[in-house]
């Protein structure tokens, strides 16, 4: 092509004028980047790990139908005190199915079957009388959701529904003034415990849920995904939370978040479209997973 | 440990078996059994009510309502087979429902669009929306003696009946229709300011920004679209308007028959007095003058058909407008 | 002046006119108030702002002495002493209403909780149709089938005789008009009940579920403590219907302004009563004299004073209620 065969271009032709030349002079920020205060990347921050302790429950061949769909195929794991599990994998994957049927909350579904059995000390969760059952294994939900109380009314619901008689507002103050010390909210809310729960903020109300299941000392403590809804900030707050928490009970956390299971997990389970796919350490998990499909999912191939 | 135990190996899971059932009253505290008693003792005098209502009328009226009443017009006597049929209260509650609406639907519609779309200033339709309501919880009896104050007044004179001594009677088709479109007037208000508060701002401001000033865009557009909302408050309204005795009894005079006043053929209609279903059964009824409990029936089982067929055509607008959403 | 209306309205004719019909719903509103208040007027003069509302004397005898003096009455003929027509709205409106608000409550829980999808299937448009249905209606059962059956099975001829020199018992009085009325004003406040319980957020009833909460505990400490603003509207609505009942009433109430006395023991059941709205219907007919007129005027004042009271109490009532969140 010479020269006189192109084409006349608006941009470059010089019947075009160019913009002038800019008034001001552009400085650039030469300042240097302040260093982060942790190095490397963030999984890489030392975590304490749990105690580790006996086996509170056991999952043996757990099968979970809703209508024609099979929802969970024949999980089996192991859950112990002082630590806590993450159970990982892509959305639709059985794991939230899995943690409710562990309180027996499938139940209310209509149409839903299931097969193996759930063990909890021993004994089988349908052989425990179900309130009694949901006292011992505490459940927190993905959105917030306080009841229209206040505050006070909030963690002593579970105390007062769980006692034959109504204990008097004297005897609930320190329990629950205890569970929200052990939530790490007491000292935002100490001033006024009657206010509505729902004018807390997000994070706020979230650890006011995790106070109210954990009022009654149960022994364990079911998550599900409680941190999707929430700001960086209250994450960072719930997660340190968590590492406090399962030293005294066995904690089950259901995440999307695949840093934040290797965060905040001490076991890992990868379950996918149903199938338990691989259950052991979180470090043995994530840096040396044995199953194919589990080395693509955390290199993030899919999901 | 770095690797997890395989777990151990089982049987092939068992054949899948329905959830057990939920916490079972046993293990409730007896004062929750007791409120579960309650309920359930609640529920079932419920449905033994209404059975025993709609079988009752449906048995009472199927035994005294024959054709010959729909179409016969009532006159006074003693006897049960010499009083007539029920023609003439048939004809006053419909031209009364039709005056009733046709007053109300108007009214509440531009009062609605005013609030909705226009609502300049604020408290104003803050105070229009108030006294709608204020009129919406005033009992029937109230609204038909402040008729009857209006109307009674010598300025509305040629709307009704005038004694000879020069007092205004005060009663009329016209005094009751419009008393009755203040009845049905918060249920059309209510539903046509639903429908607008339910059509999305994008769609008046597509309008808007083609050039069509507001009116117009209420006229062509929003309008036709709350027809169903209409449709639907209009029907609840003539629901009331059809059941509604106090402001019959005191307004329409709860004479036998459709007596016009002057001969002119349908304003004298409008300006005399007549009787509708409601009137009738009352008067019918042992409370009444006529004492013909088998009349009343059978009245009160039309009145009941209708109020029946006005219900089950609001449902059917709500599914319509439910399927159509 | 038609022409110019029909051409195209520009937004601030619009605005304008629109606004008009507005302002005229609300003014008529507001006459209604002023013109009941200024025919009762007379009355209030006469007797003082509250004492006609006291007792003295039989408020029967007291209107057919209005009745009696004519288009000119002398300001003497204004005395009136309402008690016992107040005396039996009270009685009434009151009992039906707590009685109703029980009962709705059991039965709207049965409904949204525990009933079979069958039964649910027919009860709630069974529920529907029963706050359709005309108070005339009711009123004929209930001087049909209910007071006979009262009057003939329930009440032995002795007691008749007991009571006979101050008043006839037949059947109709106070048991049989509470009876009507809480069947009329029941279905609205189980219909407005159901549809508050199940709009309460499945979040909650799970998160109390899944704290230990059996299924009545869940209902009673959550879902119907969240439904208490629609429960507070139930009550009111069913009020403001119960005060100006009139011809339902009228119809099974015994018609006479008369105070029952509880000291009578089982036989204050039976006596005769007669409310408010009942006693404005019975009296239209001698409207022309004007003592009677004011009479019928201050009642309808009364009237409208109770429901603008009713609103604003119930307003009140679900402040504390919108301070926890819940909405209405």
């Amino acid at each position: 092509m010479t020269s006189r065969d192109r084409v006349a271009d608006p941009f470059l032709d010089d019947a075009v004028p160019s913009l002038p030349p800019p008034r001001r002079r552009v400085r650039l920020d030469r300042s240097p980047v302040p260093v982060p205060e942790t190095q490397g990347a963030p999984t890489a921050r030392v975590r304490r790990r749990g105690p580790g302790g006996p086996e509170r429950m056991r999952v043996e061949g757990l099968s979970v139908r809703y209508g024609d769909n099979l929802a969970v195929k024949d999980v089996s794991l192991s859950i112990h005190a002082g630590e806590a599990l993450a159970l990982i994998g892509p959305s639709g994957c059985g794991k939230t199915t899995l943690l409710r049927t562990l309180n027996r909350l499938t139940e209310t579904t209509a149409g839903a079957g299931r097969g193996g059995r759930v063990l909890l000390d021993g004994v089988d969760v349908e052989q425990v009388e179900l309130t009694a059952l949901r006292r011992r294994i505490a459940m927190v939900f993905q959105q917030p959701n306080p009841f229209p109380m206040s505050i006070f009314d909030n963690v002593a619901y579970a105390i007062r529904v769980q006692n034959r008689k109504r204990p008097g507002r004297r005897e609930l103050e320190p329990q629950v003034v205890d569970a929200l010390r052990r939530a790490g909210l007491y000292d935002e809310v100490a001033g006024d415990l009657d206010r509505p729960a729902l004018r807390l903020s997000g994070g706020q109300q979230q650890r006011l849920c995790i106070a109210r299941a954990i009022a009654t000392r149960p022994e364990v403590l079911l998550m599900d995904e409680p941190c999707s809804a929430l700001d960086p900030r209250s994450t960072e707050v719930i997660e340190d939370l968590i590492g406090e928490l399962r030293r005294e009970l066995a904690v089950v956390i259901v995440t999307h978040n695949l840093a934040q299971a290797h965060r905040v997990g001490d076991k890992v389970a990868f379950m996918y479209l149903g199938d338990l796919v691989e259950w052991g350490d979180a470090d043995q998990v994530f840096e040396a997973p044995r199953a194919q499909r589990t080395r693509d999912y955390v290199a993030g191939a899919f999901g | 440990m770095a690797v997890a135990p395989p777990p151990p190996v089982y049987d092939p899971p068992a054949p899948l078996r329905p959830a057990p059932r939920g916490d079972t009253i046993r293990s409730w505290r007896w004062s929750q059994r007791l409120a579960f008693a309650a309920c359930w003792a609640a529920g079932l005098a419920l449905c033994a009510v209404t059975l025993a209502i709609v079988v009752y009328m449906g048995v009472r009226g199927v035994q005294y309502l024959n054709p010959k009443l729909l179409f016969s017009r009532p006159t006074p006597g003693l006897q049960q087979h010499t009083t007539g049929g029920i023609l003439d209260p048939i004809l006053g509650t419909v031209i009364l429902t039709i005056i009733g609406i046709a007053i109300a639907v108007p009214l509440a519609v531009a009062a609605a669009v005013w609030v909705v779309e226009y609502g300049k200033p604020a408290p104003l339709a803050r105070a229009v929306e108030s006294g709608i309501e204020v009129v919406a919880g005033t009992p029937d009896i109230v609204i038909a003696i402040f008729g009857l104050a209006i109307f009674q007044l010598h300025l509305f004179a040629p709307l009704s009946f005038t004694a000879s001594g020069g007092g205004v009677f005060g009663r009329s088709f016209i005094a009751a229709g419009a008393m009755m479109s203040l009845i049905a007037l918060p249920l059309v208000f209510g539903a046509a300011r639903e429908g607008l508060m339910s059509i999305p701002m994008h769609l008046r401001e597509a309008s808007w920004a083609l050039g069509k000033t507001r009116i117009c865009t209420i006229r062509t557009i929003l309008l036709p679209q709350i027809r169903a909302n209409v449709a639907t408050g209009s029907a609840l309204g003539m629901g009331r308007i059809v059941g509604d005795t106090a402001v019959v009894v005191v307004l329409l005079g709860a004479t036998l028959q459709l007596e016009p006043q002057g001969d002119v053929p349908i304003l004298g209609n409008l300006r005399g007095t007549g009787s509708t279903l409601t009137s009738y059964v009352y008067g019918a009824s042992p409370a009444g003058e006529g004492n013909a409990p088998q009349k009343a029936y059978a009245a009160a089982f039309v009145l009941l058909l209708i109020v029946l067929t006005l219900n089950f055509v609001v449902d059917l607008l709500g599914r319509r407008k439910e399927s159509l959403a | 002046m038609i022409a110019r209306l029909r051409q195209p309205w520009t937004d601030r004719q619009a605005a304008w006119r629109l606004g008009a019909v507005a302002c005229l719903v609300l003014l008529i509103i507001v006459l209604m108030v002023a013109f009941v208040a200024a025919r009762a007027w007379p009355v209030l003069q006469a007797n003082g702002w509250i004492a006609w509302l006291g007792p003295g004397g039989s408020v029967d005898h007291q209107m057919g002495q209005m009745i009696a003096t004519g288009q000119h009455p002398p300001a003497a003929a204004y005395h009136l002493r309402a008690w016992p027509l107040i005396y039996g709205t009270l009685l009434t409106t009151g009992v039906s209403v707590i009685v109703g608000l029980v009962f709705a409550l059991f039965s709207a829980i049965f409904i949204v909780e525990f009933a079979p999808a069958r039964v649910r299937a027919v009860v709630v448009p069974a529920v529907r149709l029963l706050a359709a249905v005309p108070s005339v209606i009711y009123g004929l059962i209930g001087i049909l089938v209910l007071a006979p059956f009262v009057g003939n099975h329930l009440i032995s001829p002795g007691r008749k005789d007991s009571v006979q020199n101050v008043v006839q018992i037949d059947g109709t009085g106070v048991l049989v008009a509470i009876v009507v009325l809480t069947v009329m004003i029941t279905p609205i406040m189980i219909a407005i009940v159901v549809d508050a319980l199940r709009a309460i957020p499945r979040a909650w009833t799970e998160g109390a579920a899944a704290l230990g909460a059996n299924r009545w505990e869940v209902l009673w400490t959550v879902s119907v403590r969240a439904a208490r603003p629609a429960i507070v509207a139930a009550a009111v609505l069913a009020c403001a219907r119960a005060l100006g009942e009139a011809v339902a009433l009228s119809m099974v109430s015994g018609s006479r302004g008369f105070s029952p006395n509880p000291v009578d023991g089982i036989t204050y059941l039976f006596e005769p009563i007669r409310p408010l709205a009942a006693s404005m219907v019975e009296n239209v007919d001698a409207i022309n004299a004007p003592a009677v007129k004011a009479s019928i005027y201050a009642f309808a004042l009364l009237l409208l004073l109770s429901s603008l009271a009713l609103s604003i109490g119930g307003y009140v009532a679900k402040l504390p209620m919108r301070r926890q969140g819940l909405r209405i």
